[in-house]
This record gives C-alpha cells, sequence and structure tokens, in this order.
C-alpha cells in the first residue's frame, strides 16, 4: 500500500543535536534551564507514557524516542514502506517567553531538519517552524526560506493566544500564501492557550479528548474573520484533531451564518464551502465509532474526500497503525486518496509511479 | 508440538519477560512475582507488539479522590495506546467480554521429566490447553 505519513515527529533528541545551529549566547542561555523546554516534559499533567513515547520506540542507543535516525528509519519508515512524511518538530511546541530565544530556537530546528534529516532522507519533507504569536519574526522566517523545496508547510501549533483568524497573524498567513506553502496547525501549546475555553483541566484523558476542541475555534474564528476572503490562496492543516468533529460545526456555522451574515458580510459563501475549500485534516488520533457503518457515514458527511491525509504521529504513544486505525470497509479510491493521494497533491511529493 | 519446554527457570528470573516463536507464531512469557503467564504478542486493537508493554496491577477506585491498587491478577498494558489485559485471563479492562488477548497455560516442572540437559526445573508452554480461569 502507498502511504505517506503526515505527521511524524522526529526528535532533536536533546539540546546538543541542536548546539550548532544556535548562537554561543543562545546555547548559553539554554543551558541555564530554558532546555527544559526542550523535549516537552514540563507539561502540565502526567502521561501514562513516559515522554509521550510508544513504549517499543525507545532507540537502542539509549537516546529519546524518534531521535536516532537509523532507528527511526528501520522502525518507522521501513517498517510499513512510508513513501513519504512530513516532519513535524514538537521542540518548538512549548516556546519560552523570551521572543529573541524563540525566535532563534525555530530557526535552529529549520536548518536542524535540513541537514541531519531531509538531506539524508529523500522521503521527508520539512515543516518551516515559526512563531506565530510574533508576525515579525514569522513573516521573516517564512521569506527567508520561501522556494526552498525541502520545507514543504509552515508549521504552528494550535492552542494560540488568540483565536487564529484574529489579523495580528494575518502577516504570517500572507508570507505564507505568497511563499504558496500550506499552514500546518498542530495540536500544542505554544502560545499558552489552555485546552479548553475555561481553563486547564486536571487530568490528561481531558487535555487528550480536548484536543479536537481546540481545532473546531480555530476553524470557526479563521472562516469568520475572514481569513480566506483575504488570502484565497491559503491552505490550513489541521494536524492531530481527528475530523469527526468538523461536520456537526459545519452545520452549526451554516445555520448560524443565514441568521447573522450580516454581521460578517466578508463571509460571501457558506462557511462549510469555505471550509471544503480552505482546510486540510490529518487522520491521527482516529475517531473509532462502534461501528464500521458509524465510520463510513462520518467520512461521507464531511465530504472532505480530497483533504483526509492520513498520519501516524509517530513516536507517539497514541500512534495509528497503518494497518488498522481505518475500517476495511472503505472504498479503495478513498483509502487511496487518504493514504497518499490527496497528500501527495497538497504536499507536492513526488509520485513513484509516475517516474518511469 | 503442543508442549515446549522454553527455557530454564534460571533463565526466566521474577520480573523478566521473553518473547518465544511457537510454529511462527509470537507468544510472550512472563514471570511476575514467581507466577508464570503467556499472551500472545499481538494487540487486538491496532496490532501492536502488546508484550513490549508495562506490567503493573490494576488501578480502581469506587470514588473520586480514592485510588487503590487491586492486589488481583497483573495487567499488562500496551506499549501503543495502553489497553490494560489481565494477564492470566486475556480480557480487557474495558470490555472483558468481547475484547481479549490469547493466554497460554504455562507452568515450571521439574527438568527431569524431559531429556535431561538441565538440572532443576523448566518453564514449560503448552499451547493446545486453555488456561484455566483459576490459574
Amino acid at each position: 500500500m502507498d502511504i505517506i505519513d503526515c505527521d511524524l515527529h522526529a526528535g532533536a533528541g536533546g539540546p546538543e543535536s541542536l548546539r550548532p545551529y544556535l548562537s554561543e549566547h543562545w546555547w548559553n542561555y539554554g543551558k541555564q534551564g530554558a532546555y527544559r523546554a526542550i523535549g516537552y516534559p514540563g507539561t502540565t499533567h502526567t502521561r501514562q507514557f513516559v515522554h509521550g513515547a510508544r513504549v517499543d520506540s525507545w532507540p537502542p542507543d539509549g537516546g529519546l524516542p524518534a531521535s536516532d535516525f537509523a532507528f527511526l528509519q528501520e522502525h518507522h519508515l521501513d517498517r510499513w514502506n512510508i513513501a513519504a512524511a512530513m516532519l513535524t518538530p514538537m521542540e518548538a511546541a512549548y516556546l519560552p517567553r523570551n521572543a529573541d530565544y524563540a525566535r532563534a530556537l525555530c530557526a535552529a530546528l529549520n536548518e536542524w531538519q535540513c541537514e541531519q534529516l531531509i538531506d539524508r532522507d529523500a522521503r521527508l519533507g520539512g515543516s518551516l517552524m515559526v512563531v506565530a504569536e510574533d508576525a515579525d519574526a514569522a513573516e521573516a522566517e517564512i521569506r527567508k526560506w520561501a522556494g526552498d523545496a525541502r520545507f514543504r508547510q509552515v508549521l504552528i501549533y494550535s492552542r494560540t493566544s488568540e483565536p487564529l483568524g484574529r489579523r495580528r497573524y494575518w502577516r504570517m498567513f500572507a508570507a505564507a500564501a505568497e511563499a504558496g506553502l500550506p499552514v500546518g496547525v498542530h495540536f500544542g501549546l505554544c502560545g499558552g492557550g489552555a485546552v479548553t475555553g475555561h481553563g486547564k483541566p486536571s487530568f490528561y484523558v481531558e487535555d487528550h479528548t480536548n484536543m479536537s476542541t481546540t481545532f473546531q475555534d480555530q476553524v470557526t474564528s479563521m472562516v469568520c474573520e475572514g481569513v480566506f476572503a483575504e488570502f484565497p490562496n491559503l491552505r490550513v492543516v489541521l494536524i492531530e484533531g481527528g475530523l469527526g468533529w468538523l461536520t456537526p460545526l459545519m452545520w452549526r456555522l451554516d445555520r448560524a451564518w443565514k441568521l447573522l451574515r450580516a454581521e460578517v458580510p466578508h463571509l460571501r459563501e457558506l462557511p462549510s464551502t469555505v471550509v471544503r475549500k480552505h482546510f486540510w485534516l490529518t487522520t491521527q488520533p482516529i475517531e473509532e465509532p462502534p461501528t464500521a457503518h458509524a465510520f463510513d457515514a462520518m467520512i461521507e458527511e464531511m465530504g472532505m474526500d480530497r483533504r483526509i491525509m492520513f498520519s501516524t504521529d509517530y513516536p507517539h504513544w497514541d500512534f495509528d497503525a497503518p494497518s488498522h486505525a481505518l475500517p476495511k470497509t472503505l472504498s479503495p479510491d478513498l483509502r487511496r486518496r487518504i493514504f497518499a493521494d490527496n497528500a501527495r497533491a497538497l504536499y507536492g511529493f513526488s509520485d513513484p509511479s509516475q517516474e518511469r | 508440538v503442543a508442549r515446549r519446554v522454553v527455557g530454564t527457570t534460571k533463565e526466566f528470573p521474577a520480573g523478566s519477560r521473553r518473547i518465544v516463536d511457537v510454529d511462527g507464531i509470537a507468544i510472550g512469557v512472563f514471570n511476575v512475582a514467581g507466577t508464570f503467564y503467556a499472551v500472545l504478542n499481538r494487540c487486538p486493537h491496532q496490532g501492536a507488539p502488546l508484550c513490549a508493554g508495562v506490567v503493573s496491577s490494576s488501578l480502581e477506585s469506587s470514588e473520586p479522590g480514592e485510588y487503590v491498587v487491586a492486589g488481583r491478577h497483573p495487567v499488562l498494558r500496551c506499549p501503543w495506546h495502553g489497553w490494560e489485559f489481565d494477564l492470566s485471563t486475556g480480557r480487557s479492562w474495558w470490555d472483558p467480554a468481547k475484547s481479549r488477548v490469547r493466554v497460554y497455560s504455562v507452568h515450571t516442572e521439574a527438568a527431569a521429566t524431559f531429556p535431561v540437559w538441565v538440572e532443576g526445573e523448566v518453564v514449560v508452554l503448552d499451547t493446545a490447553t486453555k488456561r484455566g480461569a483459576d490459574s
């Protein structure tokens, strides 16, 4: 089966591997404690898996999961015969408040991806890490790399400090649209926003379940604020929020629009039309309804057969296995689209079957 | 052969485990505090190598704020998603009737009953016999 994985967390494995890409000052600054932010141990909830990783993903060299390049290739890419994968570094998900350091860390992660991963394995596509909260930095970093084919999307995290449609984020969208790059929004707490609109819950099981609600907020905001009226070529990928929630959200948005559209006259089309045109979604962590029929109905009601893209989230504990994550009842056509064609069309990975 | 020696008891100290290949089927054999268990190395959820998971006790609670480590059978927690299985019965915590992993009969016996190549006891896996509910 042809598989493209749209969420692969290859890891830097600790500060040492980023050292060549940081200035002496930021290296020293990091050593004083900011590196605790790298590797995400400092989250608010204890998870039942160390480092949030699959128990079998710890490499034999004793390093952190997905940090040993050869083991990553063998244990994941080769094991599942994955044709291509999008890198989604998490080291920037817990960026420090110091904006200059955050900027330096994103720049380091981008160079690190190119030199240590993409240049060593043609299957890998890069995510251009930017600081969503800092428009100057985001714009500058996108312009710096625009046109470099190693980066196939801009990447930010879902828990921004304000709803993502707000105009403070528009310069980032403008730069991404101009560079022809989709904006990936991966679940995570970069801007420090709580996972719910009411604050932070007690348990990780709540945080994990509520991943999808942060995406619901962002879709509503981006559509209603007119981001896509302003940037008609902008493509947004929602990564690690599942997808079952989107259909009822589109129903609610469409209904509200009919009642209240005069408040937002820039919203000239049915919200569901805007959503289907501009948003892509990755599958993991996939919903598991009690019957395959319910799953098929969920996909059918979405009407987004060309927008859903398979992802594993390797090496994280909530990994979705290519062999089991989607029910066997999906049609062969739809399987092909979800597992590879949609990602290939969006990210521009080459198709080996076309290269003979 | 349904009954086979998978090692000596010395090779299976308490807390150890091994994956053994039985005619192409991977089975995990565990020694948990002196009691032996054998489980198919495949999670029924998404096919993970189940026997790479952590062995722990089951946690129970009768009200919020109460955390009781249950002293019954040990549970095996899947290395991918954390689904819990009773090591003795193979039944999952969340749906004991329908979601379960195959378990096998395993015991120790004197090596003398087999062609003698070690002293002491050996660990015998019997894939033809269902593990008793009370074992």
